[in-house]
């Protein structure tokens, strides 16, 4: 009887969550739910203004109060050299301000007390002088040849300059300028805005003095990278020291980094020799943890008049923060800007990137994003909808002339990267059906009599996902790998841990389901545990979409592991040789004999029961994974938009995803995927957004300010599929988590703008808002950068 | 949430109450709904010594319409009672629409219409409509009762012409000559987010015929502004394009908009306009688009 692999919860299966258990129940056991005894609490005081020197700080009155035992400054850090901390960009951060402080929110003192609320009392009697100085809130500040110095504690830093980074053929493409027919440009700029996941930051800290060993419990995308750091930072030996990532309550890569409060926790639990709690408020995540974006664009393409994009420029100008803290694993200043076009095929093109330091929040995490692909994807399809237009060609049209077509993999972009596998016109075809693309300009034409302005926007790329491979892709030296440990109970149940560490992205059912798909063990009977640093082998952890690409990968190739020694019991218990052995899902049988047969489970009884002679026992295995290249899956997502001409404000019609993900473990979760990232790049399109003021004051430190969409703005998604499995990957599969987030926000701005052409309008930057949609449609200028503006309402 | 020490108290008789207030001496606030007042608690924006919650006072939750018309609304009245109330979408249209569009479902359960109108925030879609519809508050206090009409209740942002020791008990809406029309819009970026433009438009008419008009704007201006001048362009006159532009330039001329990150100063006066003209053309006879 063969097993049904649906029936099972193998591959394909859209099992129910198992984690969705205990959080829809609330139960799950986040790092602010554990409570040890002798627990204190930590608060830190954040510097209230973006620039300053620090003239004096006075801890005397929060020292005086009951409760409090112990105030810390930079100072004090300094005295043990944790003042600064190494960045994942190479460059330091503050831990706690010494000298000056760079940006509202900076953490300046710490209070430790008995409770929370005494150390944020303390924090109040805590007396800061600072001597302000000019605050420098975007890159053209920065530049100024007379703006101060934000980062004068570097030796050898010449200006706000980070750095200046090329890639790509100049000569080359300077070339193909010259031959265009015609040259297409645009100006954008892709602001700032900030994961915000739903549980904040946060850590507990507990150094036994007696054992010489700290357990760390953390909310981290990554707790194999936290120990590593904290051996380095903190001068602790590897083997004494544990981290532990509890439930995540959401991610999107602001739980990659290490933050100053974990560093703070860790020496106030060695200097007070208890447990030190702090969990981060809300508002202290908006303005102090590893924001998304803020990057501005100078795109050029060099067309041929039958449409053939001939070459590209790009050059950026990114905002980074008073530290260089981007968390990213390439060697690519920029991160992965240069996967931009991946998706069409183009002779030749060059890219110029600057980062500068200014007085804002640091640390350019990869927000549902791998590293800055989002940028690179929406810069990509502003400038192809923009050529189209500046050709007079149709944009779907524009596209199909100029993508790689299906037979051309694997192939090289002019960036350099490798695609391998794709059907990018199938897609769009999909798409283009979908929402009905050749009746669109009869449907603005009624519209128009009704007073509506209709606009219809594309957007197709392919990104690349799951880093790395070893050869480009380390942190800290470390290697993108991830890995996998199975150990198979003598009842046949098992226990899978990973590197990985889901963050409510459903690692507790899929995993189980790739081993269900490998092994035909039921995935109800396996157990997957991941986050604990003692228990785990080690992983580079979760983002970058790399969990399915790396992790699940490691956890196919164990389960192939734990196959072929069972197939060794299986021709022991059946009395032939291995080679008579054949397998079906679940069970081994004697060639040309099928029903003389085992099945997995009786072999893990024998594993442990009635081993083979000169067998070890036991049924495990760990397996290390070194993906050879990135996953490449392919997005098209078309919008149609109404807009309110005397309001500006607009509405989706309807929208329309096309994903190719390669191979889908668990379908239900994938669609999910899709559909809360494209919630993500609605908001991004449309309300969000986290900017300064002239002063340096953030506008965003609230959920007031700074705009999550609900149910009940959200449009609702339809989501369609193409397979095309990942020639590389060991069951096909492609990352997908961050494909909406990243091909998203373009398909609304080009919908938006396309209902705005007939005015001359080529841009609007998002948030498209409603008074910039107004002010586009009214003057006919395009609505371009994010001057600072006031605060208040 | 961590605020700063407070005491509690929960009273179960309005003469306690003002009782606590009074001997509290100013540094007590009352807690009804809490949606306004409990995130300020949290970011310590207020820090009262006391806090006395009015929830356990029975008979301060009511809707009704005396014999003539007069409405009156209870102090503990959750925007939700009156967005779900058929007695307020059949009698009452300017409230009817703007509690659908007060904060978002959630705030709504708990929070309260007297409360949001004594907060006073320039940002509240209450303070504006009650201003519109020319209501008066109820106050209640050690030495009895005294009505403050709207136009002298709200004082500024966030404050409201109540002493102390007084609590406001309810709202009143005088009853209309013929019948209440109106609307409410509210121009915001999300739901929930503080208005970019909020425009209350209450309206008396008999037939045809307007008898009174009130006009009212909130997010525009650093308090909520008071546009019933702008009846003069109505008062006796019927709903046509003429008056309704007339009346729509009125109004928005008394918006105090400025630049922000939510638009232009311009941008708000022009959604003012626009959002007049529109609940102005849904109540003529014209319906025009």
């Amino acid at each position: 009887m063969k097993l049904d692999e649906v029936k099972i919860g193998g591959m394909g299966a859209s099992r129910k969550r198992v984690e969705d258990n205990r959080f829809i129940r609330g139960k799950g056991n986040y790092v602010d739910d554990i409570v040890l005894p002798g627990m204190l609490h930590m608060e830190i005081l954040r510097s209230p203004v973006a620039h300053a020197r620090i003239k004096s700080i006075d801890t005397s009155a929060a020292w005086d109060m009951p409760g409090v035992r112990l105030v810390l400054t930079g100072e004090m850090m300094a005295a043990r050299n944790l003042a600064w901390m190494p960045t994942l960009s190479y460059d330091t951060a503050a831990v706690l301000a010494t000298d000056k402080v760079r940006f509202q929110g900076q953490e300046v003192c710490a209070v430790i007390a008995d409770d929370p609320y005494i150390a944020k009392d303390a924090c109040g009697k805590i007396v800061v002088d600072y001597e302000i100085l000019p605050p420098i809130v975007n890159p053209v500040q920065a530049a100024a040849a007379d703006a101060i110095q934000i980062r004068d504690d570097k030796a050898g830093q010449v200006g706000n300059k980070i750095f200046d980074w090329e890639i790509g053929d100049k000569a080359r493409t300077d070339k193909a300028f010259e031959d265009a027919d015609l040259v297409s440009k645009i100006e954008l700029h892709y602001p700032r805005t900030h994961p915000s996941p739903m549980e904040t930051c946060g850590s507990i800290a507990d150094y036994d003095r007696a054992t010489g060993k700290l357990t760390f419990y953390v909310t981290s995308q990554a707790p194999h990278i936290v120990r590593a750091a904290v051996a380095m930072v903190a001068e602790l030996p590897e083997q004494n020291i544990r981290v532990i990532s509890p439930d995540i309550g959401g991610g999107f890569g602001n739980k990659v980094p290490i933050y100053s409060g974990y560093v703070i926790a860790i020496l106030a639990s060695i200097l007070t020799e208890k447990p030190v709690k702090w969990i981060e408020d809300k508002t202290g995540n908006l303005v102090s943890t590893g924001f998304g974006r803020d990057v501005y664009l100078k795109g050029e393409m060099a067309l041929r008049k039958d449409g053939k994009i001939l070459g590209v420029r790009m050059n950026t100008i990114s905002d980074h923060g008073a530290f260089f803290a981007d968390a990213q694993p390439s060697k690519f200043k920029i991160g992965l800007m240069h996967s931009a076009f991946a998706a069409y095929d183009i002779p030749t093109a060059h890219m110029f990137a600057t980062g500068y330091y200014t007085n804002k929040a640091p640390g350019g995490v990869a927000y549902r994003c791998s590293f800055r692909v989002t940028e690179a994807m929406f810069f990509q399809e502003r400038m192809v909808q923009a050529a189209a237009d500046d050709l007079g060609m149709d944009q779907a049209e524009f596209r199909r002339v100029n993508f790689v077509k299906d037979e051309q993999h694997p192939h090289r972009t002019a960036f350099g990267f490798l695609t391998d596998s794709g059907q990018y016109e199938k897609c769009l075809d999909i798409g283009l059906e979908a929402i009905n693309y050749k009746n669109f300009e009869a449907e603005r034409a009624e519209a128009a009599k009704r007073g509506r302005l209709l606009g219809i926007g594309i957007s197709t790329m392919t990104e690349p996902l799951g880093a790395g491979n070893s050869r480009e892709y380390d942190i800290l030296g470390i290697k993108m790998f991830d890995s996998a440990e199975l150990r198979i109970h003598m009842s046949g149940k098992a226990i899978l841990r990973t590197g990985s560490r889901g963050q409510g992205t459903g690692h507790e059912t899929t995993w189980a389901q790739i081993v269900a798909h490998e092994l035909g063990i039921p995935a109800d009977d396996i157990l997957v545990e991941e986050g604990d640093t003692d228990t785990a082998p080690f992983g580079m952890g979760t983002y970058a979409s790399r969990s399915t690409p790396v992790a699940g990968a490691a956890i196919a190739m164990v389960a192939r592991k734990i196959r072929a020694k069972a197939r060794k019991i299986a021709a022991h218990l059946l009395e032939v040789s291995e080679e008579d052995i054949e397998w079906e899902l679940g069970r081994f049988y004697v060639r040309g004999n099928e029903s003389r047969g085992v099945t997995i489970q009786d072999c893990a009884m024998a594993a442990y029961s009635n081993m083979p002679d000169g067998m070890e026992p036991g049924l495990e295995n760990t397996a290390y994974y070194d993906p050879p290249n990135l996953t490449w899956p392919f997005a098209c997502y078309i919008a149609k938009v109404e807009i309110d001409p005397e309001t500006g404000v607009w509405d989706v019609l309807q929208f329309v995803a096309v994903d190719d993900c390669g191979v889908r473990i668990n379908p239900m979760i994938v669609e999910g995927q899709i559909m809360g990232g494209l919630t993500e790049a609605y908001a991004m399109a449309n309300m969000q957004y986290q900017t300064y003021d002239e002063e340096g004051n953030i506008i965003g430190g609230n959920y007031m300010d700074f705009l999550l969409p609900t149910a009940w703005e959200t449009p609702g998604f339809e989501l369609y599929e193409v397979v095309t499995p990942c020639p590389h990957h060991p069951i096909g599969a492609k990352g997908v988590g961050e494909c909406a987030t990243v091909g998203g926000p373009a398909a609304f701005v080009n919908a938006v703008v396309n209902a705005l052409k007939h005015k001359g309008v080529r841009n609007i930057d998002m948030p498209m808002m409603p008074n910039r949609v107004y002010e586009a449609l009214t003057t006919g200028k395009d609505i371009y950068g994010m001057p600072p503006v006031r605060s208040g309402n | 949430m961590y605020p700063s020490r407070f005491a509690y108290e929960s009273p179960k008789t309005l003469k306690d109450a003002i009782g606590l207030l009074d001997a509290a001496g100013g540094d007590a606030k009352i807690l009804a709904g809490g949606q306004s007042l409990v995130p300020m608690l949290k970011l310590r924006f207020a820090f009262p010594d006391q806090l006395v919650d009015i929830n356990n006072i029975p008979d301060l939750d009511y809707i009704t319409f005396d014999a003539d018309g007069t409405l009156r609304i209870g102090a503990l009245v959750r925007h939700e009672h009156l967005e779900k109330s058929a007695e307020i979408a059949k009698r009452q249209p300017t409230i009817a629409a703007a509690a659908p569009l007060v904060a978002d479902p959630i705030v709504r359960t708990r929070g309260t219409f007297v409360g949001s109108v004594c907060h006073a925030d320039p940002q509240g879609d209450w303070a504006a409509t009650m201003i519109a519809l020319g209501g008066y508050i109820v106050a209640q206090g050690p030495k009895g009762k005294r009505k403050i009409d709207m136009k002298d209740f709200v004082l500024g942002p966030y404050a409201n012409a109540l002493a102390f020791n007084e609590i406001a008990v309810e709202a009143v809406i005088p009853a209309p000559k013929g019948v209440a029309r109106g609307g409410y819009l509210k121009l915001e970026r999300r739901v929930g987010d503080f208005a970019t433009a909020s425009v209350a438009v209450a309206l008396d008419m008999q037939g045809e015929t307007v008898v009174g008009a009130g006009f009212a704007l909130a997010g525009v201006g650093g308090k909520t502004i008071d546009a019933n001048d702008a009846a003069s362009a109505l008062i006796g006159k019927k709903l046509t394009e003429e008056t309704i532009a007339e009346c729509a330039a009125l109004v928005a001329a008394k918006a105090e908009p400025r630049t922000d990150h939510r638009g232009s100063s311009e941008y708000k006066r022009h959604i003012v306009a626009t959002f007049v003209k529109r609940i102005l053309t849904a109540n003529s006879t014209q319906k025009a688009a």
